[in-house]
């Protein structure tokens, strides 16, 4: 993986006293609270409901180790003993004081960590699928495309007061694990007519308030012109997107409002102003960079591991993780372990001190040193092999974290919710928990299949619900929580926002509402491998919706 | 408003601004012009002969417009003074330079609480490894 060279370690650190500055700037009143906000917000702190919040980027999802020790360090010495998994691949801790803040940043600088453009309105943490460099179905290894941008907008001069947040999402497999199409910008690696390999980009995709799905303003982009047409992209935005009001200001309804053929007009244009070669980064540089992330040395394996198999016969509850939490790998004889941070009950997302102990330790022993954090809060060992899989189990289930339920039911995403942020309408952690218990059974789960519910306690959709198969966001009506519901959304190559099914629903009749839901898709499904998803493709949503109001008129 | 330069604040006389209308009702030399966020400075670049400083205004230090702004008049080619004007903080001081302003006029309220020094220490800073080398 990537590691800092001087230039990186330098800025890191000066960038720490540079925050350190600021904060005695605000406080002897060099700075106003407007003028130091976004200052604070680019170094990832926010001001929460009851304490601040900082945001430590995780660079397209990847950690090593030693930094996945540092992050439990700084969670147990200056947090409550546990962090919390964005879905923007970062973490965040919840309860660090103000004073600690500039120390926790140069813990994080000694690993090679930071908090820089977690969030303001500037371009934010890249993120990448977080099966990159492991995935049998991969084109390329996105990640040395999400570093190249991470360094490119790391304190981009003309690109740090943009009219709103710019977020950026690179895969580099056709199956899409990236959400790329409800990203500002999304990468989408793919080959064109002679083999060679290139972006599409997808402009203009987001959630929040007005959900839309990305355009491709351009279906194949040679790699060397990324960052020309990057800047492009972004100085067209700068220039145009609009500042009048915040709720309009992101790219996307700039895309909306000026159509994709003349923003594609724009941005062309742009682009072959520039010069483009005083943009791109030289071959040698991306050589360099794309060296960092040449596979680990794999030892040679058979595709069929004996001890996996007879593992697998001695113990049902092992096989079932099997099953569900772990992927394809390029490499024969390895496998891709999602670690479920979703015990039923738990706070989606949240791992305490002891499980990113446990994690880095079995990544060290076990895992060629890496792992990923991934958008769906979840934490990915990249490379297993087959025949240490029944070991690991054993070491993530004595911590807590092999909860077979990777892409099913129980496997939810949901932001802090009204537990914590200063935006949120509702809770969004309880109503998460409350559907986990319902299908705690995990045979009953696993029968269920796929399922993806998505949950946002506010309209800014940081749970995605727009693009959950089931997705749940709560507002709030006159005191009272009040919970929408979306079905039929999807996160992949096939983006769609999902439709909503009717009026809102109390706390309380979430949980039985969801049910029968299930129960009705149960009944209803072509067969037992149809999903949730396909069946409501093929149905529509009346039959969904009958289901789910239901219960609504015989209470009335 | 006091101009910041590598020296210190400069208190020059207020230039005698024209608007980018005005361009075209003047042949005048040595002209100076102040120009806003949403100007499409393109239409500017055939009157750069009779141009010796361009104003882009910052009506917020949070508007990033100017920074576009002015790496559109440097690549068009104008070779006069670029100056940024308005509400821009010591923080955001190398920003502006690196992005092609040769100085930048302040508040008189925004001089009075971050003085020199604290422009300097923003002009010192380490840049990020891409822009270095770049750079070099």
């Amino acid at each position: 993986m990537y590691r800092y060279d001087e230039f990186d370690a330098a800025y890191v650190k000066d960038r720490v006293n540079t925050f350190r500055g600021q904060v005695n700037r605000r406080i002897d009143g060099s700075l106003t609270e407007d003028e130091f906000k976004p200052l604070r917000l680019m170094n990832g702190l926010y001001l929460q409901l009851h304490a601040y919040m900082l945001r430590v980027a995780i660079p397209y999802g990847t950690l090593s180790s030693r930094q996945m020790r540092a992050l439990a360090m700084i969670a147990s010495k200056w947090d409550k003993g546990y962090g919390h998994l964005t879905t923007r691949q970062n973490i965040q801790y919840n309860w660090p004081a103000l004073k600690d803040v500039p120390d926790i940043l140069d813990a994080l600088a000694d690993v090679e960590m930071h908090a820089i453009q977690t969030s303001g309105n500037c371009i934010r943490n890249v993120t990448a699928d977080h099966f990159a460099g492991a995935a049998a179905d991969e084109i390329e290894d996105p990640r040395p495309t999400a570093e190249i941008i991470r360094q490119w907008s790391t304190e981009h001069p003309e690109f740090l007061y943009l009219p709103r947040k710019f977020k950026i999402a690179v895969t580099g497999s056709p199956n899409d694990r990236a959400v790329t199409k409800a990203h500002d910008i999304g990468l989408r690696m793919v080959r064109n007519d002679t083999g060679e390999a290139g972006y599409e980009v997808i402009v203009g995709g987001g959630l929040g308030r007005s959900p839309f799905v990305g355009k491709v303003v351009r279906d194949f982009l040679p790699k060397s012109d990324l960052l020309p047409y990057l800047e492009a992209i972004l100085r067209v935005y700068n220039l145009h997107g609009r500042r009048d009001n915040k709720y309009k200001a992101r790219i996307k309804i700039l895309v909306h409002e000026t159509g994709i053929e003349d923003l594609r007009a724009m941005v062309e244009r742009e682009f072959e102003q520039l010069d483009g070669p005083s943009v791109a980064l030289a071959e040698e540089e991306v050589a360099r960079i794309e060296a960092y992330f040449a596979p680990p040395v794999f030892a040679k394996l058979p595709q069929h591991s004996s001890a996996l198999e007879q593992a697998k016969k001695a113990d049902a509850e092992f096989a079932a993780w099997v099953e569900t939490n772990t992927d394809a790998h390029k490499q024969s004889g390895y496998t891709i372990v999602t670690v479920s941070a979703k015990a039923i009950g738990e706070a989606p997302g949240d791992l305490t001190t002891a499980q990113m102990d446990v994690l880095a330790d079995i990544a060290e022993q076990y895992g060629h040193d890496e792992l990923r954090i991934s958008h769906e809060q979840n934490v990915i060992l990249p490379h297993v092999r087959l025949d240490d899989l029944r070991i690991v189990h054993a070491a993530l289930a004595d911590a807590g974290l092999a909860t077979a339920n990777a892409n099913l039911i129980s496997d939810i995403i949901a932001c802090p919710g009204l537990d914590y942020c200063a935006l949120a309408t509702a809770r969004s952690i309880p109503v998460a928990q409350d559907i986990q218990q319902r299908f705690a059974d995990p045979v009953r789960a696993k029968a269920i299949g796929e399922f993806k519910i998505k949950i946002s306690g506010c309209i800014n959709a940081c749970g995605h619900h727009h693009v959950g198969h089931v997705g749940i966001l709560g507002l709030e009506k006159a005191g009272i929580e009040n919970y929408q519901i979306t079905l039929g959304g999807d996160h992949t190559e096939t983006t769609a926002i999902g439709d909503r099914a009717g009026p809102g629903f109390a706390f309380e009749q979430v949980g039985p509402a969801i049910e029968r839901l299930v129960d009705a898709y149960i009944s209803l499904r072509a067969n037992d491998n149809e999903r949730f998803l396909d069946t409501y493709r093929r149905l529509g949503l009346e039959p969904f919706k009958t289901a789910l109001y239901d219960n609504e008129r015989t209470a009335a | 408003m006091p101009l910041v330069t590598k020296d210190g604040f400069q208190h020059l006389p207020e230039a005698a601004y024209i608007t980018v209308d005005q361009l075209t009702e003047t042949d005048e030399p040595w002209l100076a012009v102040e120009v806003a966020g949403d100007v499409d400075v393109s239409a500017i670049a055939p009157h750069f002969e009779k141009i010796s400083l361009i104003a882009v205004q910052f009506p917020s230090f949070a508007d990033g417009r100017g920074f576009s702004i002015a790496r559109h008049l440097k690549r068009l080619g104008f070779d006069g003074e670029l100056r940024a004007r308005g509400h821009i903080i010591a923080d955001q001081y190398a920003h502006a330079l690196a992005c092609g302003f040769d100085g930048v006029e302040i508040n008189d309220e925004v001089a009075e609480r971050q003085p020199f020094d604290q422009w300097q220490d923003a002009a010192n800073k380490v840049l990020p490894p891409y822009r270095q080398k770049m750079a070099g």
